[in-house]
């Protein structure tokens, strides 16, 4: 510990800590704009600007560390006027339409002003040049609306490791953007939006969908259908006003009953048929393997969009390590479109399929060509988890008096292994789960069957997982260690798929999530997501989980009767048509869509 | 093409990457050395296109974005084909005072483009600059590395058949 003043108060912060820190510590606030704990303290913004005796300039105190007998003064005249003055030069270049901008209320930009009792505006000057990219399905950029702040640059390039964006040009010019001005849907954005999460106004947000998601509903001639995801329910409850962590399944389904969707289905659902059909295809990519026959290892879970358009782009030799298998989603969206019409006797063609994902990826997803295996889209519409929010409120929807509701079936329900679909680690111990049992006929051997090694929100984890005494079908695995591994952020899978491009590689099986932390932290979720926040929303997926009588995937007995009334058996032909895909060879620079 | 034959640049694109590839290998392992790779690779290909800058990102095995970042950022640095000649004409103060602007008019008027532009047979880019330290022989203008002292716009013609 060490000692300082801040304000004539005599103080104490651990060692290490920036100015800003100990003063956190010592419950004084000072104002913060571009600051993100964790994550980014460039000192870009200057907002944050302090008094330093000795010092012959103000110092941003969120670079600055607190030293042994520093006196800090955090709001004299001259810091004040600093900050103001820092934030009316910034309000001279942006847009003033509050109004109608997607982060009314919700504006970090917007919150500061009122903190700094902002009540004219003194400079009107030149306006910058400014970029309205709508190209990208997922993500929107505006230019115009973005403050410099360079947030969404360190956590493209720096934690997701992806650098898509970066600052371009100079001084006034400056925009931050993909190089040379090109629309963001030109170059290798993975679509992940982890820049939305992190940008503190209206200059990244998703490509709303609500609209169509009305128009569809407003349609009699519709059947319309919506599914949510696994972190869904983990997350909502945060955008009406309850504690991170609390978990609102039952009252979401019944918000989107009372919004007037037909049938309210769910994701997991399909999560658990990912891990039987994904499972089996482990299971045959490993006996191939085990008999010479050709076969790719390590195998690699697909259900990110945001992984798989980033593999796409940066190893695109190495396509052939992905599993086949659709997103949980898509899967669903597929069946609804054929096994569930059929069964209610309706056209494909009436039917209107809206999934709610904690993604921006997914929106890009929906449009791929090749996700049309009815012969119409599998999903019509994505919504992120802010825009589900914003529905329901539009819709008049008290949530929190809300009763709680069932999933209809039979594609509601679900084993506590979809559930943690949701979480970092958690397909891969589903998987397990199903497979260790379908190979020796007993339980995962694992208190309360969580693979602990795989648990948490590490980069990279892995484990072993030794194969002894199988059935007698399985007998080749037999004192076999199945070696796995598990990352969330696309930073991550670059250092496991540099492995594999040198060929060295130890894992058979490797679950990728394109967002640190997994679909709870992803781009799509109410902001903030920190490491808190993460945490309590990890907790509530593994609660519900084991909250569930079932919590193995082939154990859910509709998954069961798909199998027995439509799809005959894992891997098989009608799987393969409609819950399976393959993927896009694009190159760091698209040169393989060139070609 | 017969003006490219004239120029320095005898060497086929194919003979240029190769060099710029063998600048990079040799900077390989140096922290920091991005924008010696760019200048050097300006120096043989004459400026930086896009392909040029995607070339050196996966060599470098850095994103483009930062390699495009640091190309804008500095004025040195060029994306448009650059003539064979450049010309600068000062708008420092003593320049600016007695008819700078004059002359990147006149100049403007002659080459048939815009400041930062090369003219369509490459011959030469068009540029201005601040001060180029000759404020007592106001209006100053440069060509490459020469000096040309009290421009006169009428004068301009017959100092730039020189370069033909």
């Amino acid at each position: 510990m060490i000692n300082l003043t801040i304000n004539n108060k005599n103080v104490k912060a651990k060692d290490g800590m920036t100015i800003l820190e100990a003063a956190k510590f010592n419950n004084i606030i000072i104002p913060q704009l571009c600051y993100l704990e964790g994550v980014h303290q460039i000192g870009s913004c200057r907002i944050c600007v302090v008094e330093v005796e000795g010092a012959k300039t103000l110092q941003s105190s969120c670079m600055v560390k607190a030293k042994e007998g520093m006196v800090v003064r955090t709001n004299t005249k001259l810091v004040r006027q600093a900050r103001k003055v820092i934030y009316e030069l910034m309000l001279s270049d942006h847009p003033k339409n509050c109004l109608s901008c997607s982060r009314n209320q919700s504006c970090e930009f917007q919150k500061l002003g009122e903190l700094l009792q902002i009540d004219d505006i003194r400079f009107e000057g030149e306006k910058s040049k400014s970029i309205v990219d709508y190209s990208s399905p997922s993500i929107v950029r505006d230019t115009s609306k973005c403050i410099l702040c360079r947030r969404c640059v360190t956590v493209c390039n720096e934690i997701q490791g992806v650098g898509v964006i970066n600052a371009q040009n100079r001084g006034f010019k400056t925009i931050i953007g993909p190089p040379d001005d090109l629309p963001i849907n030109s170059v290798n954005c993975s679509n992940c939006g982890q820049c939305i999460t992190v940008c503190p106004v209206g200059a990244l947000y998703e490509k709303e969908s609500v609209d169509d998601v009305w128009q569809a509903l407003y349609d009699e001639n519709k059947r319309v259908v919506i599914q949510t995801a696994p972190a869904i329910r983990a997350a909502l409850g945060e955008e009406f006003g309850y504690e991170p962590g609390t978990l609102v399944t039952g009252k979401m389904v019944s918000a989107l009953r009372d919004i007037g969707f037909d049938d309210v289905f769910d994701t997991n659902f399909a999560a658990d048929l990912t891990i039987v059909e994904e499972g089996t295809e482990f299971l045959k990519r490993i006996t191939n393997s085990l008999h010479e026959k050709e076969a790719t290892l390590p195998m690699i879970t697909s259900c990110s969009p945001g992984w798989i358009k980033y593999i796409e782009h940066a190893y695109p030799e190495k396509l052939t390590h992905l599993s086949t298998c659709k997103s949980p989603h898509m899967m669903l969206g597929a069946l609804i479109k054929s096994y569930y019409t059929k069964k209610i006797d309706i056209n494909p063609k009436d039917v209107y399929v809206v999934s709610v994902m904690p993604c921006t990826a997914k929106k890009f997803e929906i449009t791929r060509p090749e996700m049309n295996s009815t012969g119409y889209p599998d999903v019509d519409a994505v919504l992120t988890t802010r825009e589900l929010a914003r529905m329901i409120k539009d819709a008049g929807i008290d949530f929190k008096t809300l009763g709680d509701s069932e999933f209809d079936n039979p594609l509601g329900l679900s084993t506590g292994a979809a559930d943690i679909f949701a979480t970092t680690g958690g397909v891969m111990e589903a998987a397990l789960r199903t497979v260790y049992e379908i190979v020796t006929g007993r339980e995962l051997p694992f208190k309360n069957l969580h693979v602990i090694p795989v648990v948490g929100f590490e980069q990279v984890k892995v484990a072993e997982i030794l194969i002894e005494n199988p059935l007698p079908e399985y007998d080749f695995l037999n004192n076999i260690t199945v070696k796995v591994a598990v990352t969330s952020g696309l930073d991550g899978a670059k250092k496991l798929m540099e492995e594999i491009n040198n060929g060295t590689s130890p894992y058979h099986f490797i679950e990728v999530m394109g967002c640190p932390g997994g679909c709870i932290s992803g781009g799509g979720q109410p902001r903030p997501t920190n490491d808190y926040v993460r945490e309590k929303r990890l907790e509530a997926i593994y609660k519900e989980d084991e909250g569930k009588e079932l919590r193995k995937s082939h154990d859910n007995p509709f998954v069961k009767k798909l199998y027995e009334e439509f799809l005959d058996y894992p891997l098989g032909h009608l799987s393969h048509k409609y819950l399976h895909t393959d993927y896009t060879k694009r190159g760091l620079f698209n040169e393989y869509l060139k070609k | 093409m017969n003006h490219q034959s004239k120029c320095c640049c005898l060497e086929t694109d194919e003979q240029k990457y190769k060099k710029i590839e063998e600048i990079i290998e040799e900077y390989k392992d140096k922290e920091g050395s991005l924008i010696q790779i760019l200048h050097f690779a300006q120096g043989i290909f004459g400026y930086l296109p896009l392909e040029l800058q995607e070339f050196i990102a996966k060599k470098q095995n850095i994103p483009l974005s930062e390699i495009s970042g640091v190309v804008s950022f500095y004025s040195f640095f060029s994306t448009q084909p650059r003539g064979e000649n450049t010309i600068r004409v000062c708008l420092g103060t003593a320049c600016y005072v007695r008819g700078g602007k004059k002359i990147v008019e006149k100049l403007k008027e002659i080459l048939d483009v815009n400041v930062g532009d090369t003219t369509i047979d490459r011959k030469f880019t068009l540029e201005v600059m601040r001060c180029i330290g000759a404020c007592g022989l106001a209006p100053a203008i440069s060509i490459n590395d020469k000096v040309y002292k009290q421009v006169n716009p009428d004068k301009l013609k017959s100092i730039l058949e020189k370069y033909y």
